[in-house]
């Protein structure tokens, strides 16, 4: 077993422990409620950061996928009346299938193009949520969308719904984990850091790209779907450009390239709100201040960050 | 082996080569001499796809190499090591050479990949020494090294090697310049282009001159060396006696 597997499954391991207890000591809704949220929003970190951390492919639209995985699921659950996990397949299809559609011309796109092309997708997508009103609801929102069950397990208890969102995100982080460390992972990493020569030693950059493209807009699928059935209600105001802008805040605050990054990330973007509510009118003002602030002393993003000052700690402490 | 025919590349509307002749004949090393813009990287990004719009025939081993995209390239057996070296710099040096190996990995091969890191390993020990490091941390040296190593890992049969000695040092140069030898008496054929016109046409069995993308001249390397008007333009010798003579 090499030192990297070895690694690999420690933290997972980790993972597992520190979920179960959190889900067995605590018993605030509230508290568990917010912690499934940052499990929502890892899994949106973890696909963005899919495609820019590691393919340094910018995308200021990502919360259309999000939205179509939410209005998926309700519509094929409401309209439809499929079961929820029928629905949820079906969802990520769907959101996998525009991902490719739209990524075919849009990636031919780098950097700031690439980021504007995406950002009008995410924005014509908010606004087909908010006008065909007949089908979903429009701006005044979708109602009437089933809890999640599966056999006698309810999910409408927010315990139930904690285990489950956090088990999704450990299939994912561990997904995520096996392509960067396969030889796609290798190709993902040097198109991040030259495209031409990554396609000189013969890697199909324009492929990997649409693929990792449609892998990540599965991931926000399924992050939608697991949204959609918690609140059981959603309106296109949450899947906004200003989503996709957390989402791209997420990725770079946790630091890019870095699955264990999305996570902090997503923790951070979630508990920031909440903790702030105390400086009601300014909790805007100073919430800016703190992304600012870690941007600042640490540019690299909070994992690197981290990772930079226990360096520092240890070499100090030798000297 | 390769052989190209009044070929013709673009960028945009801006025709870089105009109609460029040339052939490589196996187990050889012909370099592309000339000022830069002359044309001479464009010609080599055109054989390995990376230049879309080009007119002209590019045949390698009899197959016209019209509409291959780089991928195709490597699988065909020709392998570029960039301008610039272009390593990828937070990968380890094994990650990049294993990258190197991509289109090998695709076919299962896992053991010709291990047999062509053990070979690259021992042609450049000091990437063995460096193998866990990250490729930006190497010096320009020990990058070109790595640059070639990793074009080498897809075992090419034709390697195309752009501006190797660019920024070096001269001893690093000399060294790199007799791998190039070592691997052409392994039977790898090299199209080397170069603007150190002198190391060039030492090592090489054949040349072309470029100017503003046509060919100028042509000839075995020894002649090109002795040849007055390469002398003058490219190897900075005898410009007086050549002034004079005119």
């Amino acid at each position: 077993m090499s030192t990297n597997t070895a690694r690999n499954r420690i933290s997972y391991i980790i993972f597992i422990l520190l979920v179960t207890f959190a889900g067995y000591y605590i018993n605030n809704s509230y508290y568990l409620q917010v912690l499934t949220f940052i499990g929502i929003n890892t899994l949106l970190a973890l696909g963005l950061n899919m495609l820019m951390g590691y393919a340094g492919q910018i995308s200021l639209g990502h919360a259309a996928f999000y939205g179509i995985g939410a209005y998926g699921t309700a519509i094929l659950t409401v309209h439809y009346h499929l079961p929820p996990w029928l629905a949820l397949p079906g969802a990520i299809v769907a959101a996998m299938l525009v991902a490719y559609i739209v990524g075919i011309p849009t990636l031919k796109l780098s950097g700031y193009y690439l980021g504007m092309g995406t950002l009008g997708f995410g924005m014509i997508v908010n606004i087909i949520f908010r006008e065909w009103s007949s089908v979903t609801g429009g701006a005044s929102g979708f109602i009437g969308i089933p809890p999640l069950e599966l056999g006698s397990i309810s999910f409408s208890s927010t315990k139930n719904y904690f285990y489950l969102v956090w088990g999704f995100v450990l299939i994912s982080i561990i997904i995520c984990r096996r392509i960067i460390d396969s030889r796609v992972g290798r190709a993902l990493r040097s198109i991040h850091d030259g495209e031409k020569a990554s396609a000189a030693v013969g890697v199909n950059t324009s492929r990997l790209k649409l693929q990792v493209f449609v892998l990540s807009a599965g991931f926000s699928a399924l992050a939608g779907f697991l949204y959609a059935h918690l609140v059981l209600f959603i309106s296109p105001g949450t899947f906004n450009f200003i989503a996709s802008i957390r989402m791209v805040t997420m990725v770079v605050i946790g630091g890019m390239a870095s699955i264990w990054g999305a996570l902090l990330g997503a923790s951070l973007l979630t508990l920031l709100p909440e903790w702030l509510h105390a400086f009601s009118e300014f909790e805007m003002v100073v919430y800016g201040l703190i992304l600012m602030t870690v941007m600042i002393f640490l540019p690299r993003g909070l994992t690197r960050g981290i990772l930079d000052i226990v360096e520092r700690a240890g070499k100090k402490h030798d000297q | 082996m390769l052989r190209i025919k009044n070929l013709k590349c673009y960028y945009g509307r801006i025709m870089a080569v105009k109609g460029v002749s040339l052939s490589v004949k196996k187990g050889r090393i012909v370099t592309l001499i000339g000022a830069n813009g002359s044309g001479k990287s464009t010609i080599l990004e055109a054989i390995c796809g990376l230049l879309p719009q080009w007119e002209g025939e590019i045949t390698y081993e009899d197959i016209s190499l019209k509409g291959f995209d780089p991928p195709a390239i490597v699988k065909q057996g020709i392998s570029l090591v960039p301008e610039g070296r272009l390593v990828f710099p937070p990968l380890s040096v094994l990650d990049n050479l294993k990258l190197g190996a991509y289109t090998m990995y695709r076919k299962r091969k896992h053991a010709a990949v291990k047999q062509e890191l053990e070979n690259v390993m021992s042609l450049f020990p000091i990437l063995h020494k460096r193998a866990k490091q990250a490729a930006g941390t190497l010096s320009g040296g020990e990058q070109q090294m790595l640059a070639i190593g990793r074009a080498l890992m897809s075992n090419p049969r034709l390697l195309l090697l752009d501006e190797p000695s660019m920024g070096l040092a001269p001893l690093i140069v000399e060294k790199i310049f007799q791998i190039l030898e070592t691997l052409k008496n392994k039977g790898i054929t090299i199209l080397l282009v170069e603007q150190n016109a002198q190391a060039a046409l030492q090592i090489a069995d054949h040349g072309y001159v470029f100017e503003t993308g046509t060919v100028v001249l042509q000839g075995p390397a020894s002649d090109l060396l002795e040849d007055q008007g390469v002398k003058r333009a490219y190897l900075g010798k005898d410009y007086g006696e050549f002034y004079d003579d005119k």
